[in-house]
């Protein structure tokens, strides 16, 4: 008897397993199809939801939590909350839809996610009895939200790029970027770095050489979706970065960095120009290592000529439904909810996060608190969001592998270009 | 000869017999150590330099502790955020012992069985182990979670446990195979022929003698565990989530700031009481253990 | 009752056994009652492994067959169907849909993947052994302070690996204290060797004290009796390193190296922190997460292919270079 036991105890043990395998193959495969189902069901259902997002920085999300549960003692949200990281946040979603969680009802999802989401048949379209309005918002982030001409998800915050110079060196901040070029001397007249972005190899040099070739007029992808950067807009877009770091305009140590060390460069007073989120200004005023305090002001981006500013890249946050929710009616609410004027002042106010309502960009409370959103508009109505497209993340790879060798002198720019094109065509932008 | 054998008796310990040489050696022990000490400390200060530091001086490159503050620690353990870092570390302290004792009883029977017994296969058997360290973790966790939904052990202590337990198995089986093999088991013989039982045998001749090398093992799997993220970051709740999730997830008072300085801070926390931890154990209890072998 | 018995095992198991009648007969049953034992045993160790291991690596080696989902003409993604080898092909031959895969694409990354980590792989269990086995023979001397340097040796290992790469991330920096210190202005993230010693010395910082305990640990079996016999014989103490410390030690040293060789060919969160994989220095696992992220199939053929990587190497290892940790069980080799 023991002896069967344990000489067929490990191949059993084995094939069983081998089950478990492949009925989870077929679990794991749900696709479109599931979801397009799922999207019909619950959506007059009501009752306890939960809500997550990525961690919540400035503790803005637990008010708004709590203020909704006072307000809604048989709707309650519970706030799961994931890591900063955004990969992190990308990839807990991504296991729990696939496992087709209930449990994540209303999920907070990055501009350039949500494309791939919608694809996947993972997000509640918004139409019919789930229809969003979206007539008050930013038209830019409204684009971020939309896939296949259907709205999946509502503009919760955005986010644009701002440059930051030093007023006490440069009176009027350069409109065009032959300008800003042509101002470079005075840096060099006080021994310090001209300009700098987001130039490591990482999603930030795909904003900041999306930014320079939309800029110029060029595009990454056409209204359609296909790959379109092998055109002479982009090269002169992408030169003007290239040939910027070839001059030193670009300090050569800009090329490690991401939004953190551009930002400590600047407050060192070691860069005249800096392309960076808004996120800096309140810190570049308070941080005890800021010497530029009352020395530096910002502006939109430069752009190609005078008149018309330069396109910034959009970040932000939208906030969707998922088709797995049980309770969908209550979870539109909190959509609204979450979207509403009051909820997007106490963004603003409390986290310093840009609202996507453009009526709040003139709303005079706001505008003392932060001073920059004038110019933020400015560069928000001026955006283009990264494209907008389910196969992002092989997108933005195509971009910022063949940007960077581009930089870095590796390639020529129509190489780059040219390489550019091609992987965007293989990540399935055809 | 019998001069040699007195000399050396005296400084047993010390494996130079000459008293003129004598200081020499140990000198270069001494300098050794200072380069070691220095190797492994000196980025280890700097991180707790930088645990001190104000976070608005993030990046000062000053060497010595500057604009001191607690405020990095404060934020550690505050809770008004949702930060539960007390909790994680019981978290983590419960997975990564849990983890340790299980694969150290587990991988003790295992090793004992390869080194000692003779049986079919077993090269096979110490492949198949060995091939549990070879694909990629990285691959291992959308299967996984997929599994522990199905069975409905999201969230729960056992979903990290039992992956930890299969990481830090394979190395402890290896280890203690190599260390039982090298063990002088004459001396299980003779106890036996005293009158022991295989069981008593093993638990009073050779456990004491193995005890240093399972001690090792035990550290190693205790901190393989400990540092486990990859898995702990997709299968864990809020309630079961461990310290290194737990700083994976603080956040810097707006988004893009890195939270760099209290992620320092809770990195000398979990850092700190580990290396007391091991030293207790070492003091104590490996110490008690090999006192009372044959040596 | 196989008569397959091996011949060595049939040799030893007689003498040992001295009370009981010689001769075949007894031998296998001997080995039957043990392989009764060693199979009680090793089951808990097996089942463990084959629920968390076994399990996702056929589910993996399943799902590589099949081809990534692909966008239906309504703009959802549907399964891709039956695949067949086509998802190897595209990481061997680097193809994309028929062509070669252009910079920019994972696909194109797939040798120059490889070739990074074994480069990692070598550099650091290299200098990790090298540095492990001096940290480990001072730490076997005895010295007023010994305790203090075994807990400092602990330090960077119990160190979580994330945090790890930020701190080495932060000291790397251009305006870090690497480069201030040294009074350098070297871009360590931003070119490709830099980069590369900046991941290698961070790894061996990190690990080296795996490396020195297992070590020690094998240096505290060998009784002091066993060099004080080698300088009576006047053995020189680089004789008594060559000739009985390496000897001796050399099971668990194989073990440590073996099982750092494995790690380090899966590497993933140092570079993945400290350079994201810019400037050539993305790992295969490096290359798996990111894949994973764009299709989930040709991420499971990749880890399929990595995963026979290392098996390669592992079974060189074990077969060629001796670590003996399987060999010698066979045999029940020593003495």
């Amino acid at each position: 008897m023991r002896k069967t036991f344990s000489k067929y105890a490990v191949p059993l043990a084995t094939a069983s397993v081998l089950a478990l395998a492949l009925s989870a193959c077929g679990g794991s495969s749900g696709g479109g199809g599931g979801g397009n189902n799922a999207a019909t069901q619950n959506t007059d259902a009501r009752g306890p939801i939960t809500y997550v997002q990525g961690k919540d920085n400035s503790n803005v999300v637990r008010p708004l939590v709590d203020k909704w549960n006072a307000a809604h003692p048989n709707e309650q949200v519970t706030f799961k909350e994931q890591s900063d990281q955004a990969d992190q946040q990308h990839d807990d979603l991504v296991q729990h839809f696939q496992a087709q969680d209930s449990n994540y009802d209303v999920v907070d999802v990055d501009v350039v996610w949500t494309a791939e989401f919608a694809a996947k048949g993972w997000l509640q379209p918004l139409t019919g009895s789930m229809a969003f309005d979206t007539s008050q918002m930013l038209p830019a982030t409204v684009k971020t939200a939309t896939y296949n001409n259907t709205l999946y998800a509502a503009p919760q915050t955005s986010d644009g790029g701002l440059l930051y110079y030093r007023k006490d060196l440069v009176p009027t901040p350069p409109k065009t970027w032959a300008d800003m070029m042509s101002m470079c001397s005075i840096a060099k007249q006080h021994n310090m770095g001209c300009y700098a972005g987001q130039f490591a190899q990482y999603e930030g040099l795909t904003v900041n050489a999306s930014e320079a070739i939309n800029s110029a007029g060029g595009q990454i992808v056409d209204s359609s979706g296909k790959a379109n950067v092998n055109t002479p807009e982009a090269k002169t877009g992408l030169s003007n970065l290239v040939q910027a770091y070839k001059d030193g305009n670009i300090p050569q140590q800009a090329i490690t960095y991401q939004e953190e060390q551009g930002r400590q460069a600047f407050e060192a007073g070691q860069l005249l120009f800096l392309r960076n989120w808004p996120y800096v200004y309140n810190l570049a005023k308070t941080d005890g290592t800021s010497v530029v305090k009352d020395t530096f002001g910002i502006a939109p981006l430069p752009g190609m000529t005078d008149g018309k500013p330069g396109a910034s890249s959009l970040g932000g946050h939208n906030v969707a439904m998922s088709v797995y929710s049980k309770h969908k009616a209550t979870a539109l609410d909190f959509m609204k909810f979450m979207t509403s004027s009051e909820t997007e002042q106490f963004y603003a106010t409390q986290g310093s996060l840009a609202p996507v309502l453009s009526s709040l960009y003139s709303d005079a409370t706001l505008t003392q608190k932060l001073p920059y959103l004038p110019t933020l508009l400015t560069s928000i109505q001026n955006a283009v969001p990264r494209p907008v497209t389910p196969y992002y993340p092989a997108v933005t790879k195509a971009v910022q592998d063949n940007a960077y060798a581009a930089l870095k002198g590796d390639k020529s720019v129509d190489q780059a270009l040219s390489d550019m094109q091609s992987a965007l065509q293989a990540a399935g932008a055809k | 000869m019998s001069a040699a054998t007195a000399t050396t008796s005296r400084t047993v310990s010390v494996p130079e017999r000459r008293p003129k040489k004598y200081d020499w050696a140990l000198t270069r022990t001494y300098i050794a150590a200072v380069i070691i000490l220095a190797w492994c400390l000196a980025p280890f200060y700097w991180m707790v330099v930088t645990a001190f530091r104000d976070v608005g001086y993030t990046f000062d490159p000053t060497f010595f502790f500057t604009h001191v503050t607690m405020d990095n620690f404060r934020t550690v353990f505050d809770t008004s955020l949702g930060n539960h870092f007390a909790q994680n570390l019981l978290n983590s302290f419960i997975v990564a012992g849990v983890t340790t004792v299980v694969a150290l009883l587990v991988g003790v029977f295992a090793a004992y069985a390869l080194a000692r017994l003779n049986f079919r296969f077993k090269f096979a058997v110490m492949g198949f182990i060995l091939g549990a360290s070879m694909f990629p973790g990285v691959a291992l966790v959308t299967p996984l979670f997929q599994l522990f939904t199905n069975i409905g052990w999201m969230g729960t202590y056992q979903a990290l446990i039992i992956p930890d337990i299969s990481f830090a198995l394979p190395l402890t089986v290896y280890t203690l195979t190599s260390f039982f093999r090298e063990m002088p088991w004459e001396l299980e013989e003779s106890a036996r022929i005293d009158g022991c039982t295989q069981g008593q045998a093993f638990r009073k001749v050779i456990l004491p003698l193995a005890a240093p090398a399972t001690f090792t093992t035990a550290i190693l799997a205790f901190i393989s565990a400990w540092n486990e993220f990859l898995i702990a970051s997709q299968l864990s709740s809020d309630q079961t989530k461990t310290v290194t999730v737990a700083i994976a997830s603080f956040a810097g008072s707006q988004p893009h700031v890195e939270p760099y300085t209290a992620v320092m801070a809770a990195g000398t926390i979990v850092t700190i009481p580990l290396v007391v931890l091991v030293l207790v154990f070492q003091r104590k209890i490996v110490a008690g253990l090999t006192a009372g072998a044959v040596k | 009752m196989s008569t397959e018995v091996p011949a060595r095992t049939r040799a030893k198991a007689a003498p040992k056994s001295p009370r009981q009648m010689p001769g075949r007969e007894s031998a296998d049953r001997k080995l039957v009652t043990q392989g009764r034992w060693a199979s009680v045993l090793l089951l808990p160790t097996l089942i463990l492994l084959a629920v968390v291991i076994i399990y996702p690596v056929v589910n993996a080696i399943i799902m590589s067959f099949q081809n990534d989902a692909g966008l239906s003409s309504s703009g959802f993604f549907v399964q891709g169907g039956f695949a067949g080898v086509d998802n190897y092909v595209h990481w061997l031959a680097q193809q994309c849909n028929g062509v070669s895969c252009p910079p920019g694409t994972l696909g194109s990354q797939f040798w120059g993947a490889m070739a990074t980590t074994f480069l990692f792989t070598v550099a650091t269990v290299v200098l990790e052994t090298v540095l492990g086995f001096w940290m480990a023979i001072i730490m076997a001397r005895s010295f007023r302070g010994r305790s203090v340097i075994r807990a400092a040796v602990l330090v960077p290992w119990a160190i979580p690996t994330a945090v790890t790469a930020k701190l080495w991330f932060f000291i790397f920096a251009f305006q870090g204290i690497a480069n201030t210190l040294f009074n350098t202005h070297i871009l360590w993230t931003g070119s490709e060797w830099p980069a590369r010693w900046a991941i290698i010395i961070s790894d061996t910082w990190k690990t080296t004290p795996f490396m020195a305990l297992l070590i020690l640990a094998g240096l505290q079996l060998i009784p002091d009796e066993v060099y004080e016999a080698a300088k009576v014989d006047g053995a020189s103490s680089f004789q008594r390193f060559t000739q009985i410390t390496l000897p001796l030690v050399r099971p668990a040293l194989m073990v440590a190296i073996l099982f750092r060789v494995l790690d380090a060919l899966r590497m993933y969160d140092l570079p993945a922190i400290m350079t994201q994989g810019a400037n050539n220095t993305t790992t295969l696992s490096i290359l798996v997460v990111d894949q994973i992220r764009q299709g989930f199939n040709s991420a499971a053929a990749l880890s399929t292919i990595t995963f026979l990587v290392i098996f390669i190497v592992a079974f060189i290892f074990v077969r060629f270079l001796g670590a003996n940790a399987v060999g010698a069980a066979t045999s029940s080799g020593k003495k």
